[in-house]
């Protein structure tokens, strides 16, 4: 089970809590990701959306979707075309919600990762690595466990209940 | 082998295996809870899951309190399609004005000692303070809980919150918390359990473990766990019926860590705007104006915070010109016993709004959302920017004493001064 994926960083900083990826003011007028995603970290720059670009990686710092539990926080930035996010840490229910949606969660050490860097992202059972073709360089993130690996690489949560109806012993 | 924590002893009766810090356990759920802004989603992944039933409707909750009352146009429908599916699946459903999930899940004896609760909403750790494994968990999780009563979890390790001492007059659980949130930061329980425990442990009434419990997420924590004690039998007494089947931690349990607090040594603290760890000891921030005071949520919207509030506002005997009290009570039950004692005519006399129980102020999901530029003071948990709606609001965050010290004079105030400044 291994996932590759190639694409340009997208940082934003610490402590980046679910309202701020996507404020919870903004789901009781739509829960369509496709809509959310134009109001993506508006508390912090409102032309901040429209500079992402799909295929980008998100690369954040420490304790990345703390806060609320909202899943539209994963949605809206799957929907903006965004496949990973790197951060030193995550809040674990933004983890949880994100290997459910295919989002493909990375801990590791993000620091100097600059804006635009072109990552190459590898997800496999004995651990992750991620390479910074700018810097040329190449960061070792925490492995995830099997069941983890497994939802992810059969595309998310409902792929995988799809297909098994339960959680099974990958 | 060495012995068990509170969690490890929980997850190991919940997934029927021996299971220790870092082992990933798949665990039967006691009960699952949503919210009317959590389960519209979750529906959505029920039916892409291709699923038609739910695994155990008894074991099932749903609470309209983030959207209560329905506040625009398209979030009506999402309750709508809540109560149909409830109604066709037989799940019970805690309709608009009952009350914050989080409160309902205790009060109603759903949250059982020993049990594993999830809950789509981060403040689910609330339940932590009746010995249960609480946690938070996103739609997705509780769509495949609706359809298999299971959950893959990853067994946490555990901080020792060892509780001594006791509290100085106008200090209140609040403050602990908030210290508590200074002292270890927004992550530094991140991925962790947190086992509140000691002498000030045992002297805090379930009311006040449950504002702990409650504020263990914001340090990142899994799970706030108390250990049950005749104070959890009492309050359960009425509430849930049969043998209790509390856990508690072997004497020889692995901690990654414990933390002292001496309660003695903590004073009135705020939370500064926009960081819930970012702290301040009430002298640095007296004399801050406030424009609205908000006393309610899963945090801060008890009988005994309201009651803490109530008097030192009847001390007060004013509301400050200019400041909007808004009171939020957590539950039908907290509302009905605060008109029944005459609590809520009195304040309404000086002026404050009581809105009817659910939490949409707290996550700016309903009104009342602050005017721009607006200084709030909040018996809430979380200050984040544009939190309550607003982005150019600043919010602080204190117990209900010092919140309402603050609405009697219209600035941030020592709850402690009421005695005599306040009059």
């Amino acid at each position: 089970m291994n996932i590759e994926l190639e694409g340009p960083a997208f940082v934003v900083g610490d402590d980046i809590n679910t309202d701020y990826i996507i404020s919870s003011t903004r789901k009781k007028e739509t829960l369509d990701p496709g809509l959310l995603k134009a109001f993506l970290f508006e508390s912090i720059d409102p032309g901040m959306a429209s500079s992402i670009r799909a295929g980008a990686i998100l690369v954040t710092g420490r304790n990345f979707g703390c806060g609320s539990a909202m899943e539209v926080a994963v949605t809206a930035v799957v929907a903006a075309g965004i496949r990973a996010v790197l951060a030193q840490s995550f809040a674990r229910t933004y983890y949880r919600n994100a290997i459910n949606n295919g989002l493909i969660p990375v801990e590791c050490d993000t620091r100097g990762i600059v804006n635009g860097a072109q990552l190459h992202v590898l997800l496999d059972p004995a651990g992750a690595r991620v390479v910074d073709r700018t810097r040329g360089c190449e960061v070792a993130g925490h492995p995830l466990p099997a069941i983890m690996l497994q939802i992810l690489s059969e595309g998310g949560l409902v792929p995988y209940f799809r297909k098994h109806h339960d959680f099974v012993t990958p | 082998m060495p012995g068990k924590t509170i969690s490890e002893k929980i997850l190991s009766r919940a997934s029927r295996r021996d299971a220790r810090a870092g082992d990933l356990v798949v665990c039967d759920v006691d009960v699952a809870m949503g919210t009317d802004a959590s389960v519209p989603m979750a529906l959505d992944y029920f039916e892409q899951m291709g699923a038609t039933r739910v695994f155990d409707a008894t074991r099932l909750v749903f609470v309209f309190d983030h959207y209560a009352a329905a506040p625009s146009a398209a979030t009506f429908p999402l309750q709508a399609r809540v109560r149909a599916f409830a109604s066709r699946h037989g799940v019970v459903v805690y309709d608009c004005g009952e009350g914050v999930c989080h409160q309902l899940m205790v009060e109603s004896g759903r949250t059982r000692p020993g049990g594993l609760i999830v809950g789509a909403d981060s403040h689910s750790v609330t339940g932590g303070a009746l010995n249960a494994f609480a946690t938070g968990i996103g739609s997705s999780d509780l769509a495949a809980t609706m359809i298999s009563g299971r959950i893959w979890l990853k067994v946490p390790d555990t901080i020792a919150v060892t509780l001594t001492g006791r509290t100085a007059s106008g200090v209140f659980p609040k403050d602990i918390a908030l210290a508590l949130a200074g002292r270890l930061g927004a992550d530094g329980a991140a991925y962790q359990a947190m086992e509140f425990d000691g002498p000030g442990a045992s002297d805090l009434e379930v009311e006040d473990r449950l504002v702990l419990s409650n504020m263990s997420v914001e340090m990142g924590a899994k799970a706030g766990i108390f250990r049950a004690d005749e104070k959890t039998a009492s309050y359960l007494a009425s509430r849930l019926h049969g043998p209790l089947d509390p856990v508690e931690p072997d004497r020889d349990a692995v901690y990654a860590r414990t933390v002292n607090i001496d309660l003695s040594e903590i004073g009135p603290v705020v939370a500064m705007p926009h960081q819930v760890d970012h702290i301040a000891v009430i002298g640095e921030c007296v004399g801050i104006p406030v424009h609205m005071v908000f006393i309610g949520t899963c945090t801060g919207g008890r009988a005994r915070d309201i009651r803490q509030a109530a008097e030192v506002l009847f001390a007060g005997g004013r509301i400050a010109p200019g400041v909007h009290l808004v009171i939020a009570p957590a539950s039908r039950q907290v509302e009905t016993s605060l008109r029944v004692d005459g609590t809520f005519d009195r304040l309404v006399s000086m002026g404050a709004t009581i809105l009817p129980p659910g939490c949409g102020p707290c996550c700016g999901t309903s009104p009342p959302v602050p005017a721009d530029g607006a200084n709030v003071i909040s018996t809430a948990n979380r200050n984040f920017k544009a939190r309550m709606g607003r982005a150019t609001a600043s919010i602080y965050l204190a117990s209900p004493a010092t919140c309402a010290a603050s609405a009697v004079t219209g600035r941030i105030t020592d709850p402690r001064e009421c005695g005599e400044a306040l009059r």
